[in-house]
């Protein structure tokens, strides 16, 4: 079944970081008491008219202009009639055939090598409330009652549609994560998967090479693993489907993360018409082209670019780039770092802080922003070590106490006695004198047993209370032993 | 004026005069106004709510500003009626529909904001056709009103209430809104003035919509100098409404008396055809006469589109009113039936809770938007909207003011028209142009028609934004016709 095509194409609902809802005053956040960041307005009270929140459009124009989009010169709002309990009005505020942005492209690349996907539009939206259905499946047909809360209804959406370009769940990880990047970039939305401020739907299909296959949507994709997993699911049983002779019919499912299959939804949920007609209450959003360039010049340097920029400038490998690059706040921190630790070799900057200071953070349930070692003492740190001070292993000793005080690398190496000693002239009697204590083991040594050059390794070092630089003893010991 | 004459006769103007100079209070007025509510209420039913603790609060609040010597505004203390569509908070507003029987809002809309700030006092909330939906608030899901001219007669609609509360002088003005001429019939067939503003002057934020791109609040009165005072409270930008136009306000009363000598006025041949009744036809003829007269030059103009209005009216209302009407399902107030699951409480409350004309009109805009018919209806709606709206741009390239009976016909009588809604709908044929062009329109009385003895509305449509000229073409003519007869449930004013 080899010669399958898969097809891949993502629908991505980012929620906007705004300070109020999309169509109201409310705060925008995430939890809080059910029904407490509400007015009449997002309850869709009779009467109540959307005005639509600038920044909202700033943002949506961000991310389109940084996704290669064309800004529509006059994007209309259309509604979207639907009934669901947690919509309010009982249609949705979206965008439809005239979209704030059109026709972009983002550049993904995993180990097949990197693709071009195309963005097809960016539009805005508001995003419906929360519901609980209580009894039986958690379904609004078999539930006994259901709760409603409205504190997430308003909440600005961006919607990102792409083309069906991508060919491999891989790549449609790949392009959910660089995609999650650029929004963290832009400073436009939290990014928090686990609180559903991203959510994604992917079509996939797979099919003979040159043909169309059904398209299958996925829905309730809801963390970079659940849609990879989802994908690589839905290719296996749609080319086992096919390889039995089946066929694939267009339709809807539901991932079920905790069985980690898909499931057909019921047509009747997903047969809607839902009469999309321009909404009356808004006018045509027509960005100046003051205020593009304002909203166009604040955007920042990009992954991609940032990317290239790291492996050029700094020496580094693309897997260390990226794995840097993915994040803004470890881009960041690994620039000032590098800078602090002037004269060392960037790459080891960078092995300190993706090996060693994220491991600790992520052990400890931190992060970079909440850390108390800050870039430069990070910096300065690499600088002890590189330069022979300290050994890598006190570093990491020296790290673990700046994590719990914040101090800097050089008070704490002062304080704990730290320094490394490498002077071949205070270390040469070190050595002698632990060879003439162990005679014993120098003569099995010198009789060919190489075995217990550990032992005596660890001798010197307990003699100079770990002091020793490593790479000086084994030099002395191997011209003393000779001797 | 004359002692013995009692204050509910008194136009707003006459009374504002009393109330600034201290020969009356607020408090008595409104107190006045209350004793005649409960004399006439019984026969008109012009309220769903009446608010006399409301409006006497506001009285004395007015009354107790003007003892300190502060000024509570130039028309501060005059009593006012609210369409019940109108969202007024800790005020019962249903709209006229039982699924929003229990429904008090938690915000007052900008229009009633700007008439407490303005000091009047609100005597109640106004009944209307089920979300403005009729032309004669029998679709009322509480009671009809009955015209004071004639009690067997619907006072026209939706705004049935807020006209029939003026004529009968429960109220000296009132507020309603028009989406097709829901203030300018019931303001013909009732004897009053009423005016539609252009699209975006008045607030819609707090007007419970019926067709969003057609809705706009508007003022009542007896007179044109009182409709343009009014007019002038209610006017003016919203940041609430993103539709709300930016322009300032100009002083509505300030131009009312400069004539019609030169004014140019096409009086439209399509709505002067057929279907038109005899009486109605000989009172505006006579009043082209008199602007004539006046000075104004008056011709006829053929607005071929102006036929297909009532049409595309019908597509276009209806299907945004499908989607307004959504959101009364039971979910958060209002009406809620239940049953075994919430699709089915949806379901049930809004098969409880919607009136028929209601649901018709629902059922139509969901069609026209559906799959495959949106182009078919709703789409070539909106063409034919665009083709009204450049036969209105080519007639003012001649005219500075277009002329046409308001409604075809005299108020017709209670029931006459229910079982059908056709003939129903055909009552707007007049005002649905002005409405679709989303330009403003004033109806006022040019005396009765011979035939039934009650009152024929004229109406005088401007361009957009053009309200000051229709107002002062109004005022003349108004002026020229002299005093009018009054509705019968006046009896004889002693």
């Amino acid at each position: 079944m080899s010669d399958l095509v898969t097809t891949i194409g993502l629908e991505i609902h980012c929620e906007l970081a705004t300070s109020t809802k999309m169509f109201c005053g409310c705060a925008v956040g995430f939890g809080g008491e059910p029904n407490t960041r509400v007015c009449q307005v997002c309850l869709g009270h009779p009467g109540t008219l959307p005005v639509p929140n600038e920044q909202a459009v700033a943002y949506a124009i961000k991310i389109a202009v940084a996704l290669g989009c064309g800004i529509a010169p006059s994007s209309i709002f259309h509604r979207k009639n639907y009934f669901y309990p947690d919509m309010p009005k009982n249609y949705q505020i979206s965008q439809y055939d005239i979209p704030l942005g059109l026709k972009g492209v983002l550049e993904v690349t995993t180990d097949a090598g990197t693709r071009a996907v195309g963005i097809t539009r960016v539009h805005l939206e508001e995003d419906t409330g929360k519901s609980l259905h209580m009894g039986s499946g958690g379904r609004i047909h078999d539930a006994t009652y259901s709760l409603e809360d409205f504190n997430r209804a308003g909440t600005p959406l961006v919607e990102i549609v792409t083309e069906p370009d991508m060919t491999s769940p891989e790549e449609g990880r790949a392009f959910a994560q660089e995609l999650r990047s650029i929004l963290e970039y832009l400073e436009v939305s939290d990014v928090r998967l686990e609180e559903g401020s991203m959510r994604f739907d992917a079509n996939i299909s797979v099919a003979p090479p040159g043909e169309r296959g059904a398209k299958v949507e996925v829905k309730n994709l809801n963390s970079l693993k659940s849609l990879h997993r989802a994908l690589a699911y839905e290719e296996v049983r749609q080319r086992e489907v096919l390889g039995g002779g089946g066929a694939i019919d267009q339709s809807t499912r539901h991932w079920d993360e905790r069985s980690g299959v898909t499931r057909p939804l019921r047509t009747k949920e997903h047969a809607f018409d839902y009469r999309y007609f321009p909404e009356p209450d808004l006018v045509p959003i027509k960005p100046s082209p003051e205020w593009l360039e304002a909203i166009t010049s604040g955007i920042p340097e990009l992954p991609p670019a940032r990317r290239r920029r790291f492996i050029a400038d700094y020496g580094l490998t693309p897997y260390d780039a990226n794995v840097l690059v993915a994040s803004r706040a470890a881009a960041d921190y690994f620039e000032d770092a590098a800078a602090a630790a002037a004269g060392i070799e960037p790459k080891q900057v960078a092995n300190w802080l993706a090996n060693d200071l994220l491991g600790r953070l992520s052990e400890r349930g931190e992060d970079l922003e909440t850390t108390r070692v800050t870039p430069q003492a990070l910096g300065a740190l690499v600088g002890l070590v590189a330069g022979g001070s300290i050994s890598g292993a006190q570093g990491k000793v020296v790290l673990d106490e700046m994590m719990v005080s914040g101090r800097p690398p050089a008070e704490i190496v002062e304080e704990k006695g730290l320094k490394q000693v490498s002077g071949r002239s205070e270390l040469k009697a070190v050595v002698a004198g632990v060879l003439a204590a162990n005679s014993d083991v120098v003569d099995r040594i010198r009789g060919g047993d190489a075995k217990p050059q550990g032992f005596l390794v660890g001798q010197i070092m307990k003699a100079t209370k770990g002091q020793a630089n490593p790479a000086v003893v084994q030099e002395l010991l191997k011209e003393m032993l000779q001797g | 004026m004359s002692p013995a004459r009692p204050l509910w006769t008194s136009t707003a103007t006459e009374l504002i005069a009393l109330l600034r100079s201290g020969e009356l209070s607020a408090t008595d007025l409104t107190r006045s106004l209350l004793d005649r509510i409960e004399e006439v209420e019984g026969d008109v039913r012009a309220f769903i709510t009446l608010t006399p603790e409301v409006a006497l609060a506001k009285a004395k609040a007015v009354d107790d500003a003007r003892a300190r010597g502060e000024d509570p505004g130039p028309i501060a203390g005059v009593p006012v009626a609210v369409k019940d569509i109108i969202a007024t908070r800790g005020v019962r507003t249903t709209a006229g529909s039982k699924i929003l029987h229990n429904y008090v809002p938690p915000y007052s809309a900008t229009v009633a904001d700007r008439l407490e700030a303005a000091g009047l006092p609100m005597l109640g909330k106004t009944n209307l056709d089920e979300f403005a939906m009729g032309s004669s608030t029998e679709n009322s899901a509480w009671v009809p009103t009955h015209n004071p001219w004639d009690l067997d007669r619907v006072p026209g609609g939706s705004s049935g209430g807020s006209a029939a509360a003026v004529a009968a002088g429960e109220a000296p003005w009132s507020i309603g809104t028009d989406t097709g001429g829901s203030i300018r019939q019931p303001a013909s067939l009732s004897g009053v003035v009423g005016l539609k503003p252009t699209y975006g002057l008045v607030s819609r934020s707090g007007l419970i919509a019926f067709a969003s791109s057609l809705d706009q609040a508007g003022p009542f009165a007896r007179t044109v100098a009182d409709v343009a005072l009014l007019l002038g409270v209610m006017a003016g930008h919203d940041p609430r409404d993103a539709t709300s136009l930016p322009n300032p306000v100009p002083d509505y009363s300030a131009g009312l008396a400069g004539g019609v000598k030169g004014l140019r006025i096409g009086v439209v041949s399509q709505l002067m055809g057929e279907g038109v009744q005899s009486g109605v036809r000989t009172r505006i003829e006579e009043s082209i006469a008199l602007l004539t007269k006046l000075g104004a030059e008056v011709g006829e103009v053929s607005l071929p589109t102006f036929d297909l209005g009532i049409d595309v009216y019908y597509l276009i209302a209806p299907a945004e009113a499908s989607a307004n009407l959504a959101r009364f399902d039971g979910v958060r107030y209002g009406l809620r039936v239940d049953a075994e699951d919430i699709v089915k409480m949806n379901s049930r409350t809004r098969a409880e809770g919607f009136g028929a004309e209601v649901k018709r009109r629902i059922m139509l805009g969901t069609y026209a938007l559906s799959a495959g018919y949106y182009d078919a209806y709703y789409g070539k709606a909106q063409k034919v909207r665009t083709l009204i709206i450049r036969d209105f741009a080519r007639a003012y390239e001649n005219y500075d003011v277009l002329l046409s009976p308001t409604s075809p016909t005299t108020a017709f009588g209670i029931g006459e028209k229910t079982q059908d809604p056709l003939t129903m709908y055909l009552s707007d044929v007049c005002t649905v142009p002005t409405s679709l062009a989303g330009a403003t329109a004033i109806s006022i009385p040019c005396g009765v028609a011979p035939e039934d003895g009650l009152p024929v509305g004229l109406q005088l449509m401007g361009k957009a934004l053009d309200e000051a000229t229709i107002l002062r073409a109004a005022y003349a003519l108004e002026q020229e016709l002299g005093p009018m007869p009054h509705p019968l449930l006046w009896g004889e004013p002693s």
